[in-house]
């Protein structure tokens, strides 16, 4: 496949921090990855880890009291041409913004006018970018059938509170690919609904990539909702990619300590044994720890984690981890049996099901 | 799990018909609509459906924050909640029908109702001569750990409150307990004079817990005491509930959307979907064999952390208009396996226990 060669998004040696009352917080800390066309790549960490802020800072729309301290992102179209978003002015970044790159929020109501009928923000953009009124509605109505809204000529006339919130999710989707862009940012967009309304929105977020041939970025902190929608995961922790590779590597090959925790903290069907939970909090982000930011909650944590920040360890071309554990002086330490107890029942699964 | 031994043991919480109407008599909402079932000793028993289904509202009124419109719970074998809309009615009818013995018996029967809903608490104290109600022996944890706490109280008089309430005024014996359940919910006695600001959301989480377990309570009501949390303390909390349970042989109401987390935690579970109870059974068997399709639907969308399973994954869409016809036979609670119960009239019934 030709065209999955194609980065269409990298983001290289970002650095976001903000201004506050207290102290700069550094949000984000020299992160890079690449999103190859037509790819899903999921974001996964904990709040606060910057997962969001890296989005945003894609998009853009960073709040005012935000620094971008270093790094780039370079967006390349399909004809080859590309451009670095950090240094546009705003008055160009328009041309990208909602038309290249476009983002579906967590909060399906927060993001909707309240007083604003469905149809007008559905055909607000495309009339501002001169599509007339009635072609606009005619097109509108089209993606709402698209996104899976039943009776869409109604629906066009209603306002936000007449829909569930799995329908306002499926009209934020809507708005977003109105334009239809290369790169579709998603915030968590599933946190805020029911498990069955949940699985629906996937299958449509799916759907779409599928048949539009768009590369995502899907953040999230549920590893269940990763498995079923990522090509490739960053695992993020305290505004650092500790953790980046190919679905199966990371479900299946799991490196990093805090991967190994995110797998353990959360029961699935079959476990039984106590859950291993993560003790203690997130560091304070004004005063990023020296060493790795995880080694006061890491059980496997030596000397050097404490005192140095471990690089990118590669252990396939595709699959790298920030510990110190990979070096070659380490010791060998294996996952806990919780962890790997799980990848042997699922790779077992997975036997038995091919052999069907 | 232990299964077996819960089913034999004592019924510490039994809900009977329990009805939960807001709003206004002829537009009524119906949050819970008739839901029965029995808590026994020692057990977890979950309750699953999404939002709106009426799940926390069920926990709400067996806490006695609402006035329940019907039905009766009962705590211990003694009512502490009573409705009487079913009541009402039949008067309505023997009044129509002049049975004065008939109205005589009923309004009986409401005025013992309106009593036992009002007094229960008093009625146990006078009887047993305690001074420690009933009803506190029944606590709750709440889903917002920000929005449960009082942000002006400091933590030793959160969790103290419930001790001066119940009228001990011994400084000592109160503090003391304080820094118990601090150490017991793993917390430290420094933070007895902190404010909840504080605290990071887990450890409010766990403030909240130990405000309901100073009461040396029974029955437990965990409202989705984690889905506000992050996961890396999501997993701490289920630790500690689960520590809690066993040191304290608390019996648990766990209410969740998370069906993973439920299926880890409880003995059995109950499902619900728009103020209806329909399915109960033991987690395993709820699991392996689910017979209501809307049970169906919700195990099928769970969402599981292994791709291969994912890729392959079947969702099963719910729709009663079409998988039920209840036009001639209304559907009831019916034990369709031992221990496990589905709503559906009689011949559903027939087709499960095919199944």
């Amino acid at each position: 496949m030709s065209q999955n060669d194609l980065i269409n998004l990298s983001v290289k040696d970002l650095s976001v921090s903000f201004r506050t009352n207290t102290g700069t917080v550094k949000a984000v800390r020299n992160i890079s990855f690449d999103l190859r066309k037509g790819e899903t790549l999921a974001i996964v960490g904990e709040s606060g880890s910057g997962k969001s802020v890296s989005a945003k800072a894609i998009m853009g729309i960073l709040a005012p009291n935000s620094i971008i301290e270093n790094g780039q992102i370079i967006y390349t179209d399909d004809d080859g041409n590309t451009v670095d978003f950090l240094s546009l002015k705003e008055e160009e970044f328009y041309k990208y913004r909602g038309r290249k790159v476009s983002m579906v929020f967590q909060d399906p109501m927060s993001s909707l006018n309240p007083i604003v009928k469905i149809g007008h923000q559905l055909t607000e953009a495309m009339i501002l970018n001169g599509v007339s009124k009635e072609e606009a509605k005619v097109k509108a109505i089209e993606l709402m059938k698209q996104v899976g809204i039943p009776h869409a000529e109604e629906r066009f006339e209603q306002y936000p509170f007449e829909f569930s919130g799995g329908m306002r999710q499926r009209i934020v989707i809507a708005i977003a690919i109105a334009a239809d862009p290369d790169i579709l940012i998603c915030d968590e967009p599933t946190t805020a609904l029911d498990v069955t309304i949940q699985a629906q929105i996937l299958d449509l977020i799916h759907k779409l990539i599928k048949e539009r041939h768009i590369s995502c970025i899907f953040i999230t902190h549920n590893m269940g909702v990763v498995a079923n929608i990522a090509d490739r995961i960053a695992v993020m922790y305290a505004g650092k990619i500790v953790e980046y590779g190919k679905v199966d590597e990371i479900f299946y090959d799991p490196r990093h300590p805090y991967t190994w925790a995110l797998l353990a903290s959360m029961p699935d069907l079959d476990t039984t044994e106590k859950l291993a939970s993560i003790p203690g909090t997130p560091p304070n982000m004004e005063m990023p720890p020296v060493g790795d930011a995880f080694a006061a909650r890491n059980e496997y944590a030596m000397k050097i984690d404490f005192e140095e920040q471990p690089p990118l360890f590669e252990i396939t071309p595709t699959h790298k981890a920030a510990t110190w554990l990979l070096h070659p002086n380490a010791p060998h330490v294996d996952p806990p049996k919780i962890v790997t107890d799980r990848i042997r029942r699922m790779t077992k699964n997975a036997e038995v099901k091919t052999n069907e | 799990m232990s299964n077996e031994q819960n089913t034999n043991s004592e019924v510490i919480l039994k809900v009977e018909n329990l009805r939960q109407y807001f709003g206004t008599e002829k537009n009524a909402l119906k949050a819970v609509d008739g839901v029965s079932f029995e808590v026994h000793k020692g057990e977890v028993l979950g309750i699953v459906g999404e939002s709106g289904c009426g799940k926390t509202t069920v926990g709400r009124t067996i806490i006695k924050l609402y006035n329940a419109t019907d039905g009766n719970v009962y705590f211990k074998g003694r009512r502490i909640v009573a409705g009487t809309k079913t009541l009402k009615e039949e008067l309505e009818k023997a009044k129509k029908e002049g049975n004065k013995e008939k109205i005589a018996q009923i309004r009986g029967e409401i005025a013992k109702a309106k009593h036992d809903q009002k007094y229960c608490n008093k009625d146990y104290m006078q009887e047993t001569g305690t001074k420690e109600s009933l009803v506190t022996k029944i606590q709750m944890i709440f889903q917002d750990p920000i929005a449960s706490l009082n942000p002006r109280m400091t933590v030793r008089e959160i969790i103290s409150e419930g001790l001066t309430i119940r009228g001990i005024k011994d400084k000592e014996f109160i503090n003391n307990k304080v820094y118990e359940m601090l150490d017991l919910v793993g917390l430290v006695p420094e933070h007895a004079d902190r404010y909840p600001h504080e605290f990071s959301g887990g450890q409010r989480q766990r403030i909240g817990i130990a405000r309901a377990i100073v009461m040396e309570p029974e029955i437990m009501i965990a409202d989705e005491p984690i889905s506000a949390l992050d996961v890396s303390i999501q997993a701490q909390v289920i630790n500690l509930l689960n520590d809690l349970r066993n040191k304290m042989n608390l019996t648990i109401l766990f209410i969740a959307h998370d069906l993973s987390v439920v299926k880890y935690f409880s003995d059995r579970i109950a499902v619900m979907y728009f103020g209806k109870l329909v399915e109960l059974a033991s987690s395993d068997e709820l699991f392996a064999h689910p017979m209501h399709p809307y049970t169906k639907s919700l195990l099928s969308a769970i969402p599981i952390p292994d791709p291969h399973y994912e890729k392959q994954r079947v969702r099963i869409v719910y729709d009663p208009a079409e998988s039920h016809d209840y036009s001639k036979n209304k559907p009831t609670l019916q034990e369709v396996r031992p221990g496990h119960f589905v709503l559906c009239n009689n011949e559903e019934a027939k087709k499960y226990k095919a199944e």
